[in-house]
């Protein structure tokens, strides 16, 4: 009986809808769950992956390409000395639960973000507000302590959203934003839900319900396409099972970039990774093209430098390293390791990483070189590796956007000392010129390059695997979003 | 009959504290940062130690342990460090999906194992026990998560009759939730299956060559009257302890299952935990896990005196 009457009301529904008959819900799986949804004090990918742009904007967006477009500021002014950015914002704003979206909220998101006790895991974004000043409830102005020329791309950062102070308290399990999809429910260890925001200030999005659903195991997530539980799987863990997907008219396949540049890190203080000509000797041992079909399925794009090849400013510079194991077995007798030497190579859970790692194994065994290969899962890695810099080697992709400014911290774990390349880096934040900037940033990538501080893999892609009507998607990954704002079911 | 259970309710309590120990002491020595993990890689040192603060993860080990078990004692679990939600309310939450689970594959696993087993023993060498026993060697050899694969392969891709996972959720009605459990629950019951059915064929056959079965038969039963009214009371002792463990592995085993099907589960909440490194929920469900199964013991302690007086005279 209630499913006829279930199905009564459908009918009806189509027909007072007069033939518009495209779906407008969505069901959105991913792998991994947000621990909680606050993208301001968490540093898990998977906050920003469901609400970054769906539900919370900041001053300015992330296009689908990873260039820096307006957002809840309509646009800004900068000082002649680079100091002072006076933003513009869009009126008419409203969060969710109808409060006015004002100059005093962005004070109050910049504020808590840079606090003394802010749980913010991207604080460093924030470190060159020296003051926000509300001017009137539509224009403020932000006080810089010193020229950067990332300060727009930084304010575009899931951890740089507009939060109200109204709804903080609740914010982890009630996210509130001024989104075009507003939060709905969540059902810890399944799913969450978004419904379209009615009284959205830009324009609307198309689908009406939006689920995202997590599924952690590959065997799974194949299981859930094939099956048609989902009708978009983002970043789909099992790149073996792309071509199926590919050959089946049922479904899309999406291959894109992403901001993470996967590489063998090195521990620069470790003897002998402390030697250049050591170091050199191991990036000519890695042959990038066996690891990537090999460990990725032929995903990704070989780099010689630490920066995405996507990115306008990208040098390629893989010639440095290429690979050569004659070369390498020469660069090691040079350095005093004609019969090689013995470290560590200790890996963090992803496949890129356990795969990889197998593979670099053999191609490091085979100029001599033997590894001694342990399995951690990211807390210990996060300890042992990244805090603890108890180290050799180790594989890891660093998928902050634009993150070359890593090398100039000489207590980050690669522990790269280099004065010259500091200085540089120093002098690109202050720069605002576009053409100064685009040679600083040739210069910094080559430095790192010929240094050889790293092993430097691939880019990783990313692949989603979409129902062959799903619109609207993003390829690339600029950040980690998945942003449905403009997705919709074509006919 | 009371002294007997109350010497097993005084074990009960010392395996309870020993496990309360011995969990405590196992999670905390797991190296990893909690904090570390949840702010990753671009976090300063003070946003770690604000946030370190602010879980209490700055106190002594003691004052932890103490914390923790006065909480629990209190029915206070704590407070979850990645999903700021208290504990007791999550482990509700997943109870409704991983409780119902462990019955469902039970129920089923008792309703295939006990006919198959007494029709096998009271036909023993018939082609019938011949294939009873093929079938459980087979069921006992197949991994669960294999065979559950196996089955979304066939049942979700293939014929569509289920959903490849996930959880309907109850407000979604009884039969569509109990329909995205039955896979998962054949899955788990298979093995189970197999062992008790083989438990009962074998403890039935013993009982059955019993000289108390002769006087039976002697008195003019019938084989199969003396099999039900005599035999099958006798040879339940082993079929019970089976059953006890099964149901403390089908609640704290499910861990592979639930994530081959993507339950929202206590085993995967677990799972998640662990790497997240969210210890206090890690031990709160273990310590849970560890009361379950006492308790099932417990009860099943308390059977064996029921369906055998002799427990409860020898204790």
């Amino acid at each position: 009986m209630s499913f006829l009457k279930l199905g009564a009301a459908s009918a009806l529904a189509m027909l007072v809808a007069g033939g518009a008959l495209a779906k407008t819900d969505i069901v959105v799986a991913m792998q991994l769950e947000p621990p909680h949804l606050d993208p301001t004090s968490a540093a898990a990918g998977a906050i920003d992956s469901v609400l970054y742009s769906n539900v919370f904007e900041g001053l300015t967006r992330f296009g689908p390409d990873g260039s820096v477009n307006p957002g809840l500021a309509k646009s800004w002014d900068i000082s002649d000395d680079g100091l002072t950015y006076t933003f513009h914002l869009n009126e008419g704003v409203t969060f969710h639960d109808g409060t006015a979206m004002d100059a005093e909220d962005v004070k109050f998101s910049l504020d808590r973000a840079r606090a003394e006790d802010s749980a913010n895991a991207q604080k460093a974004l924030f470190s060159a507000i020296a003051d926000v000043e509300v001017v009137d409830p539509a224009t403020v102005k932000v006080m810089l302590s010193e020229p950067n020329g990332n300060f727009l791309f930084n304010m575009a950062w899931g951890d740089a959203v507009i939060v109200a102070p109204e709804s903080i308290e609740n914010i982890k399990q009630m996210p509130v934003g001024t989104g075009a999809f507003k939060f709905t429910n969540w059902v810890q260890g399944d799913n969450i839900t978004l419904e379209k925001n009615g009284d959205y200030w830009g324009t609307p999005a198309k689908l009406d319900e939006v689920t995202f659903k997590f599924i952690s195991d590959p065997t799974a997530a194949f299981a859930a396409v094939m099956a048609e539980d989902v009708d978009v799987f983002t970043g789909f863990p099992a790149p073996e099972n792309l071509p199926q997907f590919e050959a089946d008219p049922r479904f899309q396949v999406i291959v894109g970039n992403t901001e993470g540049e996967t590489i063998l890190s090195i521990n620069n203080k470790m003897p002998p990774l402390d030697n250049v000509k050591v170091r050199k000797a191991i990036a000519h041992a890695i042959d990038r093209q066996a690891i990537i079909d090999g460990a990725m399925f032929g995903l990704g794009t070989p780099i010689g430098t630490h920066f995405a090849p996507h990115n306008p400013d990208y040098v390629d510079l893989t010639g440095n390293s290429a690979y050569d194991p004659e070369m390498s077995k020469a660069l090691l007798a040079e350095a005093g390791f004609p019969d090689g030497f013995k470290t560590t190579l200790k890996l963090p859970p992803p496949s890129y990483a356990r795969r990889g790692g197998e593979i670099i194994a053999a191609q490091l065994r085979a100029v001599g070189i033997e590894t001694e290969i342990t399995n951690l899962e990211w807390a210990q890695w996060l300890e042992q590796v990244f805090r603890g810099k108890d180290y050799g080697l180790t594989i890891v992709s660093h998928t902050e956007p634009f993150d070359i400014g890593i090398y100039a911290r000489p207590d980050y774990y690669f522990q790269y000392d280099n004065k010259a390349f500091q200085d540089l880096i120093a002098e690109l934040n202050k720069t605002t010129d576009p053409a100064m900037r685009t040679d600083m940033l040739h210069k910094a990538q080559t430095i790192i390059s010929e240094d050889y501080v790293n092993g430097y893999l691939f880019q990783l892609a990313t692949a989603t695997v979409a129902k062959a009507g799903v619109t609207g998607l993003w390829k690339d990954a600029p950040t980690q979003a998945t942003d449905l704002t403009a997705v919709y079911w074509a006919e | 009959m009371l002294r007997y259970a109350l010497k097993r309710l005084v074990s009960l309590a010392i395996s309870l504290v020993v496990a309360s120990v011995v969990i405590f002491a196992m999670v905390e020595v797991v190296p990893g940062d909690p904090a570390a993990y949840m702010l990753g890689i671009n976090a300063t040192e003070e946003t770690l130690n604000a946030l370190r603060d602010q879980l209490g993860l700055n106190g002594t080990l003691l004052e932890r342990y103490a914390g923790w078990v006065g909480g629990m004692l209190r029915g206070d679990f704590g407070t979850s460090y990645t999903y700021r939600t208290p504990v007791a309310e999550m482990i509700g939450e997943r109870l409704w999906i991983s409780l119902p689970l462990a019955l469902f594959a039970l129920t089923l696993s008792t309703a295939i194992a006990f006919p198959a087993g007494i029709w096998a023993a009271s036909k023993r060498g018939s082609l019938v026990d011949t294939s009873v026993m093929g079938v459980t060697q087979l069921g006992v050899a197949i991994p669960n998560f294999w065979f559950a694969m196996l089955m979304v392969l066939v049942f979700a891709i293939n014929l569509r009759w289920f959903n490849a996972g996930g959880f309907a959720g109850w407000d979604a009605g009884i039969l569509p939730a109990m329909k995205s459990l039955t896979l998962p629950a054949i899955a788990l019951a298979l093995p189970q299956a197999s062992i008790l059915a083989r438990v009962m064929r074998s403890s039935l056959l013993d009982t059955l060559g019993e000289d108390f079965i002769r006087t039976a038969r002697a008195k003019g039963l019938s084989k199969r009257q003396a099999l039900w009214r005599h035999a099958l009371r006798n040879a339940l002792i082993p079929v019970l302890t089976i059953i006890g463990l099964q149901f403390s592995f089908l609640m704290a085993g499910a861990i592979i299952i639930e994530n081959v099907f993507f339950l929202p589960g206590l085993g995967r909440l677990v799972f998640q935990s662990i790497s997240a490194r969210d210890l206090i929920v890690v031990e709160s469900v273990v310590m849970l896990l560890v009361f379950a199964v006492v308790m099932v013991n417990f009860a099943v302690d308390l059977a064996y005196a029921v369906v055998d007086p002799r427990l409860r005279v020898r204790a």
